[in-house]
């Protein structure tokens, strides 16, 4: 999941504040599982502005809507009349959630009320942590399922720096070693060998990735 | 000599360690290196030490070239990409820098501009292999050179990694390193033979050059200090307690390196002393090792 933590409210208050009608919407997916930007996340954010514009003396309404996922275009393309409606979007989605409003409503101003954190998963409830880089060159096959590139800090592919202390990261004092972890589990799975192998050097051309799928395209492919 | 033919003569090489300070002025790390000239084989020269910014390695290992002093380049993975990396190789080169350290380097956020953007681009191991490749007359992307450099290079290794992973990947990585055209190492500060000595037995086969690190130390402050905060560098308690006792402090830290230096000569193939502004105690030192 995409992990995503709510910007402080004077920041969205700051943003938002030149908007008569403004439209706060939430998406359903990540950004609900993320107690940021689901419907119960809306509803918080919109009655806050609608507090504060009342005790600063200013007008406007504040509208609530959530649609199940802001990064595609058959869900965005069901809020059209609504947005249309409004002055601006307060989306409450990712960083692609809201640039994809932003493309699809060109001439509307889209806010982001979420800050984007990272690639990740629930640890506990209230605690998420990050997994992937999306880095577009998968190694967890020759690390035990754990992945060097985005859990050392340092990205570091060819085993750890001399940081650790007591099994902790050196930069992460409270997080373990990832590459101790790595070596623990390359260990419990009788593949410590991944370990002796250099480590070919990541090719950073990928960003911004595009997937292109041509069996998705319409039509198929023609060589088979 | 040079530091090459030092360590291919199969002496007891010495090499010690000097690093920038933050500003242009070099006048007290020049005397510093002066009283030490003629008495070790090299002088590393640190690259923004601990992520703090300071004047570069490049430009001090080019000072004590014009000293008569073959510098050890500290070259870190951590603020240029492979483009700025290999660069800064062949500039060195032409500044008359034949030796390189190759590094990862410290995390930004344990410096003084915590919000820099590491690199990593590449690591010690994968810099490594690229020294080698422009030493065989090609860069990274197979592209040739006109003109090549000849680099001895040299990693590092922290022999007092605190438990069986740490160190068997430390050994593993060292491995790597080897394999990726490292010819000598230099490890971090070693108080303790006994550790040290077990962890020579484990790479005696291995075939390489190993410098074992010296720290002076200074106070009892800084030994509990790296205790606390370096890891791999553990300063035994009677250590402690032998500069904690002694009245003359300078003399008690002489006659632990001295002890250290001794000890080593048995163990390994040369020290790295890293004095921190005491280079003055290094010549004392050496003397009474014998070396």
């Amino acid at each position: 999941m995409v992990v995503l933590e709510q910007k402080r409210f004077e920041e969205i208050e700051e943003m938002t504040k030149g908007y008569n009608r403004l439209l706060v919407l939430g998406c359903e997916t990540c950004a609900a599982i993320s107690f940021a930007g689901g419907q119960r996340q809306v509803a918080e954010i919109a009655s806050a502005i609608r507090i504060a514009r009342k005790r600063s003396g200013r007008e406007g309404e504040v509208l609530e809507d959530s649609i199940a996922r802001q990064c595609d275009p058959e869900f965005v393309d069901l809020i059209a009349d609504r947005v249309a409606g409004s002055d601006a979007v307060l989306s409450l989605a990712c960083g692609a959630g809201v640039q994809l409003l932003a493309e699809r409503f060109s001439d509307k101003v889209i806010l982001p009320g979420c800050n984007t954190m990272s690639l990740g998963v629930t640890e506990a409830l209230g605690v998420w942590s990050e997994k992937c880089m999306a880095c577009g060159d998968c190694i967890l096959w020759r690390t035990g399922g754990i992945c060097p590139v985005t859990r050392c800090p340092k990205g570091l592919l060819n085993g750890p720096c001399g940081g650790a202390s007591e099994g902790k990261c050196e930069v992460l004092k409270d997080q373990p070693c990832a590459w101790q972890e790595i070596y623990h589990a390359l260990k419990r799975l009788n593949m410590l060998h991944y370990l002796k192998q250099k480590a070919q050097v990541k090719d950073w051309r990928i960003h911004p990735g595009r997937v292109v799928r041509e069996d998705l395209r319409g039509g198929g492919r023609d060589d088979f | 000599m040079t530091f090459r033919e030092a360590l291919e003569s199969g002496k007891f090489v010495v090499t010690a360690e000097v690093g920038p300070g933050k500003g242009t002025d070099v006048e007290h790390l020049l005397k510093d290196a002066a009283i030490i000239k003629d008495r070790v084989d090299a002088i590393n020269v640190t690259d923004l030490q601990s992520s703090v910014m300071r004047l570069g390695s490049m430009a001090f290992c080019h000072l004590l070239t014009d000293m008569g002093i073959d510098p050890v380049f500290q070259l870190t993975c951590r603020d240029r990409n492979r483009l700025a990396l290999q660069s800064d190789l062949l500039s060195a080169w032409v500044l008359g820098i034949r030796n390189v350290l190759a590094l990862t380097g410290d995390h930004p956020v344990l410096g003084d501009h915590p919000g820099a953007k590491p690199v990593f681009d590449l690591d010690s191991v994968s810099l490594l292999e690229v020294i080698g490749k422009l030493n065989s007359g090609f860069d990274m992307a197979g592209n040739a050179l006109k003109g090549a450099p000849d680099f001895l290079a040299g990693a590092v290794v922290n022999p007092g990694a605190d438990n069986d992973a740490a160190l068997d990947l430390q050994i593993m990585k060292m491995e790597k390193k080897i394999e990726a055209g490292a010819k000598f190492f230099q490890t971090q500060g070693i108080y303790d033979l006994d550790m040290f000595e077990k962890f020579m037995k484990r790479v005696e086969g291995f075939g390489t050059k190993v410098l074992g690190g010296v720290i002076l130390l200074k106070s009892v402050g800084m030994a509990r200090f790296m205790n606390r905060n370096v890891a791999g560098v553990f300063v035994p308690e009677p250590v402690i307690q032998e500069l904690k006792k002694a009245e003359d402090k300078s003399e008690a830290s002489i006659n632990i390196a001295v002890r250290l230096v001794k000890g080593m000569k048995d163990l390994c193939h040369g020290v790295h002393i890293m004095a921190l502004g005491w280079e003055s105690k290094i010549p004392p030192v050496l003397d009474a090792a014998g070396l």
